[in-house]
């Protein structure tokens, strides 16, 4: 039994069950698989979180963030900037207690190199209700290179626990046609 | 580790006292008796707290109910993760290390006094702890993400807690020593002790790892240190909160092949197969932290495939193993008890009205059902970005922790108290219905959080409505219904903890002795008609039909669910 010492002292040498055999040949051949899937999904699939990333300064990010807003302004909503930045232009999104800055529009099967970073605390930049979740660093710039495929207005939510304000920590993507 | 020499337990030897179980003839250590009742009292001491504090989170998160205010809510999830995962599940596996090399192995425990010292150094820090949570300047959650910061006794009593955990561990790889010196048992530990040894093992890697963040985090908390790398610090977080993790799953398998074998009498298919399983979750506990950095930036995409899989899934292999060897190795028991009457006469006729039994067995399907292939789904590289930290997140791992281990240990506490507090159970009807009652809540919840996690609901979020937000956001009416459910089964898995609280204590205060000379010595296995399988050697020749179909109808789920996900994730939006 498998609370006493096994009978036979030398337990490495016993025969394994066929069943045994069969079943740890699936299972190993099934990670196998998976494995290789994760790594076929880099040239057949199209999402692929980018690992392209750079140390900065919050406060440097922030003044990134400043000029890209002021630049491409195109209007106002809740008192956040509403951005409408060229087609495959470099967009910027920071992540500070408790919103998420400024607003974005963007146009559909455009591609965007979005840079996320945050001021302070972690931050989860959670785009719904597409899906999409990827965690906001301060001291590190993550660059995705993102291309909306349906147009509306998208809420990103922050999912990482950042206080008490959390749950009021909210900002927008509106996709055009 | 080192501590523990074999010359001052040679002195602790001269004086440990035992007596004979009546149950099995054993030769019981007085002093690990007492240890063992004094973890699991702590333990499920913790568990009544962090259980009650579960349900108001879940209450808070019912929308109709909304229970606690915002402050209140972050703050008692704070305490519900600690409590539940760190002091409920530690303390109680402190209570398997020494139950299953004192006790199994016929020997006294090395070094009681040290033990009772890290038993000690654990209360202190658990306590401490819910302090330093309900002053409520430590409400960062038990993972406590830098540069968030708590008030510095939350570490200090992170860290009082973990060395006396290590020192308990110490005490387990001394009492091994111990009885191998002293020739308490012939040939080889058994298998359950084998597992207990695979999670000791890892215990070492997760505390050394849990030192290395915890300490210099705390000496920033008191400005001696000015700066934490938020990313660095996660990694090595979670190479102890993941290892940890592992340990628990070593843990529960032991379990699962403990009750096995005392209630059913069943015996491992092949030691080979089962002892190698466990060795796969000491030799690929993937550089652990790498599935719980998949979200992240400035981690390559080699670096994630590689440490996530180490190639090929195989600590996830261990698993399957286990989960297949179990139930096969039951059906070959009951057959020869004399269940082989078509494909599953050996499950229906199975003790489902022993709590052992049925919570061990639930234990089994809904850990690998609902937590072991979730749990795989959310640890591949590019699948990782549909759910992250939303609430399917919690989903997965109450599957893991709270229908996986959370039920096994309940599960064996049947056992335990009449073989180590020896006490006759109070109230066996509720008894017999509690770990359904606690199994199906805990399904449900782990279900409902990972379908509104799905429809992209956040973890660790006050407000599914969104009112006070800045930008208005509506999650799908389905999600609201989810929560609304979720609130129910909550209750649901209370119930069933509060049943386990009251029969836990009732026995342990006014359960009828079972010491007294009168009682009639009982043989294990308990399942009436079951007989001991006397020969060794794997169980080459049974048939094993049942388990066939069990594990066919697992690898058909897997494999499917695994194939919806990548069909979400190619409709997503386009990223690289
Ligand atoms: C009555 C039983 C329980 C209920 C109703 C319950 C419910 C919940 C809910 C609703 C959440 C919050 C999810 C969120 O908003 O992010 C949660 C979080 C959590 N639960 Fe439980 N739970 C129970 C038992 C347990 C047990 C037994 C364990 C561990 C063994 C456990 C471990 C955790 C952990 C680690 C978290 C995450 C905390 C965090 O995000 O920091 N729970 N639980
Ligand atoms: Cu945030
Ligand atoms: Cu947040």
């Amino acid at each position: 039994m498998a609370v006493t010492p096994p009978d036979q002292k030398i337990w490495w040498n016993e025969p394994i069950h066929r069943l045994e055999l069969g079943w740890i040949v699936i299972a190993f051949l099934w990670g196998l698989f998976m494995f290789f899937f994760m790594i076929a999904w880099h040239f057949i699939g199209d999402q692929n979180l980018s690992t392209e990333t750079y140390r900065i300064q919050p406060s440097a990010f922030e003044a990134k963030v400043e000029a890209f807003a002021e630049q491409y302004q195109v209007g106002e909503e809740s008192g956040v900037p509403v951005v409408r930045p060229p087609a495959g232009e470099d967009v910027f999104m920071l992540a500070r207690l408790w919103e998420w800055w400024p607003v974005l529009e963007l146009k559909k099967d455009q591609s965007y190199r979005i840079h996320l970073s945050s001021l302070d605390w972690q931050h989860g930049f959670s785009l719904q209700p597409t899906g999409i979740n990827i965690q906001v660093h301060p001291g590190y710039e993550h660059v995705i290179t993102l291309t909306p495929t349906e147009a509306g207005e998208f809420g990103v939510i922050c999912n990482e626990f950042c206080g008490i304000g959390h749950h009021q920590m909210t900002g927008r993507i509106r996709v055009v046609e | 580790m080192t501590a523990i020499d074999v010359g001052s337990a040679g002195i602790a030897g001269a004086t440990a006292e035992f007596r004979t179980c009546g149950y099995t003839g054993l030769k019981v250590d007085l002093a690990a008796q007492r240890l063992i009742k004094a973890n699991a009292v702590a333990a499920v001491i913790f568990l009544l707290l962090g259980g009650l504090m579960g349900l108001l989170v879940a209450l808070t998160r019912w929308p109709a109910v909304h229970l606690l205010p915002a402050e209140w809510f972050y703050l008692i999830l704070t305490g519900h993760g600690a409590n539940v995962l760190l002091f409920w599940i530690i303390f109680f596996e402190m209570a398997v290390l020494y139950f299953a090399s004192a006790i199994l192995l016929n020997c006294r425990l090395a070094t009681p006094k040290l033990a009772w010292l890290g038993f000690a150094l654990m209360v202190i820090g658990a306590v401490l702890a819910n302090i330093a949570v309900l002053q409520g300047d430590s409400t960062v959650m038990f993972t406590s993400y830098v540069p968030m910061k708590a008030a510095p006794h939350f570490y200090l009593a992170l860290i009082l807690f973990a060395v006396g955990a290590l020192i308990a561990v110490g005490v387990f790889f001394g009492t091994l020593v111990v009885a191998r010196a002293e020739r308490t048992y012939e040939g080889s530990i058994p298998l359950v002790t084998f597992g207990a040894l695979t999670a000791a093992i890892i215990a070492v890697f997760t505390i050394a790892s849990g030192a290395i963040i915890l300490i210099p985090t705390f000496f920033w908390s008191i400005g001696l240190i000015s700066d934490i790398d938020p990313l660095m610090y996660k990694v090595i977080w979670w190479g102890m909160g993941h290892s940890s993790q592992q340990i628990n799953v070593s843990a529960h398998v032991a379990i699962w092949y403990a009750i096995a074998a005392l209630v059913l009498g069943a015996k491992p298919l092949s030691e080979k197969v089962s002892r190698t399983a466990f060795l796969m979750y000491i030799l690929f506990l993937q550089l652990a932290s790498a599935h719980h950095l998949l979200a992240e930036p400035g981690m390559s995409a080699e670096w994630k495939i590689v440490n996530t899989s180490y190639m090929m899934y195989l600590a996830v292999m261990g698993s399957m193993i286990h989960g297949m060897t179990v139930p096969g190795s039951i059906e070959a028991a009951q057959r020869r008890n004399g269940f082989d009457k078509g494909v599953f006469e050996w499950l229906r006729k199975a003790p489902w009205s022993n709590p052992a039994f049925s919570g061990m067995f639930l234990s089994l399907v809904m850990f690998g059902f609902i937590g072991g292939i979730s749990g795989v789904v959310l640890g591949t590289e590019q699948l990782n970005v549909l759910m992250h930290n939303t609430l399917y997140v919690p989903g997965h791992f109450h599957g893991t922790v709270v229908a996986g281990t959370t039920l096994a240990f309940m599960a064996i506490t049947y056992l335990v108290l009449p073989l180590i507090f020896q006490r006759e159970i109070v109230w066996p009807k509720l008894a017999q219905w509690q770990p359904y009652l606690f199994g199906i809540g805990a399904a449900g919840i782990s279900l409902l959080m990972m379908g509104a996690g799905t429809l992209g609901v956040a973890r660790r979020h006050w407000d599914l409505t969104l009112t006070d937000a800045a930008h208005a956001f509506e999650y799908p009416p389905a999600a609201f219904l989810m929560m609304g459910l979720n609130g129910l089964f909550a209750l649901l898995a209370s119930a069933g903890g509060v049943i386990y609280i009251l029969v836990v204590v009732a026995t342990v205060l006014k359960g009828k002795r079972l010491d007294t000379a009168d009682v009639q010595p009982l043989t294990f296995p308990l399942h009436q008609g079951a007989k001991t399988v006397s020969e060794y050697g794997s169980e080459g020749t049974v048939k094993l039909p049942g388990t066939i179909v069990l594990v066919g109808i697992f690898f058909a789920a897997f494999v499917l669910y695994y194939f919806v996900n990548w069909k979400y994730l190619s409709d997503l939006w386009l990223f690289r």
